[in-house]
């Protein structure tokens, strides 16, 4: 294998390539970033740089001169427009053309829009500079939907003094994502602090005012985010002979075609831990699976399945929320530590049979690596989620 | 020399150095799943240094650790 080239710039990546050097591969290296900025890190996007806490240049990932160090044609600031699997090509939207002996999709996902224009979305280091320049005191901003990015973003904008409204289409924020039960006990860090929180609600559009909800009714802002998910960048595969289908499908070796990986979030894969297909978008998964990714490109004959336990974390407030395993689809929800109304707990999930998920909140680090080792383990779910010794 | 010796001799010449920037820590722990020797977590999560120059044969989990850091916090210095 000599020429590999890895399209997407960003945690998964920056992995990738990184892996495939630190596993001696020395051929060309060919890393594509449609963005113009060296990899940088997308979590603080939200928090320490919506804050005004950290600047920008605490986001490199890494510093030029280590990037330096990998030997890499990088491409940045142009995106990869078709792909031939057949011909082991990648078209740029320069006109370039990269043929491969072995490729990464690493191309990540994008903010879910709502019709009308003027909205901010959360996704791009200058999309959080923007909002941040027009967070001041007094003014309302409008945060539409409320999972965890809509929730920081609003914990943040109201830290700054902004009048914070949040608008949930769900009757509770994150009940898919953690169950009822925890998603109302964290929506409530909202309403303490005077972040008004309205569920139930439908935005069909923005105006120039706000947002119009689907009653009609205009909610007036003067600043809109819309934070309702996001979209695998998966448009320029269109014709590829790739199957796409919420994402780039994969095997649990996280093979797409023969000599194709992908990997962060715009990779569906089969995780045969939890015996389902799943595309993560988590910050660690990204660098994890572009590791992963890297390792059974080059070395076909001792391919490993990927099979990791999801971890993610979210600071509201004073919160931070951890979690582990997969939990979307549960079928129980138990607080095995702590105190849900103090938002001090741990709840573990059940699906089927066994643990499948933990989710902690204030509670030191122990409290939920004890859970982690049992999702590893496939852990049978015993009295009240207590896993048995 | 015994083995064991010897190793401690070759530990003591790793020129490998970890740097921990723990300000930047989110506290998700991923490194001390990959490499427990090295690293531990204080009772806020925020990791802890426990090897500034860890053993040769724990390299390896550095090298893991530093790659799914999620918030780029450590490095590996190596001579």
């Amino acid at each position: 294998m000599n020429r590999i080239v890895v399209v997407g710039a960003s945690a998964a990546g920056l992995a990738a390539v990184e892996t495939l050097r630190r596993e001696g591969y020395e051929g060309t290296l060919t890393l594509v970033g449609d963005e113009p900025h060296l990899p940088y890190d997308r979590p603080p996007l939200s928090k320490q740089i919506l804050a005004s806490e950290w600047e920008e240049d605490r986001l490199w990932l890494r510093s030029a001169g280590d990037l330096v160090t990998l030997g890499l044609d990088l491409r940045l600031g142009v995106s990869a427009t078709g792909l031939d699997v057949a011909g082991r090509n990648v078209r740029l939207a320069d006109g370039s053309e990269l043929p491969y002996d072995g490729l990464i999709l690493a191309t990540g996902v994008r903010p879910r829009r709502l019709p009308g224009e003027g909205a901010h979305v959360l996704r791009t280091l200058e999309g959080a500079l923007t909002l941040r320049e027009r967070l001041e005191p007094g003014r309302h901003l409008v945060v539409v939907g409320a999972g965890f990015l809509g929730a920081e973003a609003a914990a943040v904008a109201w830290r700054l003094g902004a009048r914070v409204t949040l608008l949930e289409p769900a009757a509770v924020p994150l009940a898919h994502a953690v169950g009822e039960e925890v998603g109302r006990v964290l929506s409530r860090a909202h309403l303490d602090r005077g972040v008004r929180l309205r569920c139930g609600v439908t935005v069909t559009e923005v105006t120039e005012d706000g947002v119009r909800l689907g009653d009609g009714e205009i909610v007036e802002a003067d600043e809109v985010l819309v934070a309702v998910g996001s979209v695998p960048n998966t448009d320029w595969l269109a014709g590829s002979g790739l199957a796409v289908g919420d994402g780039v499908v994969c095997d649990e070796y996280l093979e797409a075609a023969q000599g194709v990986y992908a990997a962060g979030d715009v990779a569906r894969w089969y995780n045969p831990l939890f015996g389902t297909s799943m595309r993560i978008e988590h910050r660690t998964n990204a660098a994890e699976q572009g590791m992963a990714a890297a390792r059974n490109l080059l070395n076909p004959d001792a391919r490993k399945p990927f099979a990791p336990v999801p971890y993610f974390w979210s600071d509201q407030y004073d919160m931070r929320v951890q979690a582990y395993g997969f939990l979307r689809g549960h079928d129980e929800v138990a607080v095995v530590e702590g105190d849900l109304a103090a938002r001090r707990f741990v709840a573990a999930y059940r699906t089927g049979d066994r643990v499948s998920g933990a989710l902690a909140v204030g509670m030191p680090p122990k409290a939920i690596r004890l859970w982690r080792q049992a999702i590893v383990a496939g852990a049978a779910w015993g009295d009240h989620g207590r896993v048995p010794a | 020399m015994s083995a064991t010796n010897a190793g401690r001799a070759a530990s003591a010449m790793s020129a490998a150095k970890v740097e921990l920037e723990a300000d930047k820590c989110v506290a998700s722990g991923q490194c001390v799943v990959a490499a427990v020797q090295v690293f531990d977590q204080d009772d806020d999560g925020i990791a802890i240094l426990l090897e500034e120059h860890p053993a040769p044969e724990h390299l390896d989990d550095v090298r893991e650790a530093v790659a799914v850091c999620p918030a780029a916090a450590i490095r590996l210095v190596e001579r």
